[in-house]
């Protein structure tokens, strides 16, 4: 199973990767969470549905996003 | 569990002092990935702009320097033809290499120095807080033209590719966006070809990118990636210029 994770300290909430980038469209911009910065960082909703595509992380600027297979 | 995508190791792990959104840190990430898949990290001089991206020295773990305004292709020169061994990249803005450093990028072009330029155009001047660049499209707002770019007033923009693809010294010229997953893969081919010339001894290569400023341009994250689809891929197309290896064959 492909799991994505994200460095919510290094996230800087841009939400590149929220937008149509997730094929399976499981990213979203965190509404409760903050991180020191100020941020709000991007979370996966269902982490099952991730196919492991890695275009989240080819679109993120940081790179904050980590994927494992 | 493996990883497949992360941090690669061409890259420090001093966070990036760039805007969210800015398109700086996925090109910054593309060559340190290159840096690692061709191993040459050990014997690149990058050479760190004026610009956002004068801290790239800090970003990059391989050797930088960064030199006086505009005059990255001339000191790549300079280090290229005293240590031929060593793999340059100059990476420049659009206030570097087409504003102050037009001279140095075109007379390093027609004598095809075997370096390799990066060239980020994003249409603006960025670190100083979105003033008119030589790259702002006609109509486009900016600081100091609040109405749009008048053609009459302030010129017309500077289109290096093209500009470039007049020099018969080039050896590679090619134009892409770092706004898709699509044309990130297309930016990472390009890069790649133009660090390999340079590793054949080929010639001088210039890779211009189309890269996003949410900050300078006054939109969102996402609706400065949409944009550059919408009008400025429109106004410089993405494509290849030269690739005088194709046409050798």
């Amino acid at each position: 199973m492909p799991e994505v994770k994200i460095l919510e300290e290094v996230c800087k909430g841009c939400g590149l990767c929220c937008d149509d980038v997730c094929p399976v469209d499981i990213l979203i911009l965190s509404p409760d969470t903050i991180n020191s910065s100020g941020y709000h960082p991007t979370v996966v909703t269902d982490m099952k549905k991730c196919i492991g595509c890695g275009y989240c992380y080819m679109i993120c600027p940081e790179p904050a996003i980590e994927v494992y297979k | 569990m493996k990883k497949i995508f992360g941090r690669p190791a061409g890259l420090t792990e001093i966070i990036q002092r760039y805007c969210p959104g800015c398109g700086h840190g996925i090109v910054h990430r593309l060559i340190a990935e290159l840096l690692v898949e061709l191993d040459i990290r050990e014997r690149t001089v990058g050479i760190a702009p004026v610009g956002c991206s004068v801290f790239a020295d800090e970003y990059f773990n391989c050797d930088m320097i960064q030199p006086p305004h505009g005059r990255g292709p001339a000191v790549a020169t300079g280090i290229k033809r005293s240590r031929p061994d060593c793999v340059l990249f100059s990476y420049q803005g659009d206030g570097d290499l087409a504003a102050i450093g037009t001279a140095e990028t075109v007379h390093a072009a027609a004598r095809n120095e075997k370096i390799t330029v990066i060239f980020i155009n994003n249409a603006i001047y960025g670190m100083t807080g979105g003033q008119l660049a030589p790259t702002t499209l006609p109509g486009m707002r900016s600081t100091t033209s609040v109405k749009g770019r008048d053609v009459v007033k302030q010129g017309y923009p500077i289109k290096v590719c093209e500009l470039l693809s007049g020099v018969d010294g080039a050896y590679y010229l090619e134009r892409c966006a770092v706004n898709t997953p699509k044309n990130i893969i297309k930016t990472k081919k390009a890069l790649k070809t133009a660090f390999k010339n340079q590793m054949d001894d080929k010639g001088f290569s210039l890779v211009e990118i189309l890269s996003m400023c949410p900050t300078g341009w006054g939109v969102t994250p996402v609706q400065s990636k949409q944009w550059i689809d919408d009008v400025m891929s429109k106004y410089y197309p993405l494509g290849v210029y030269r690739d005088r290896a194709k046409e050798e064959k």
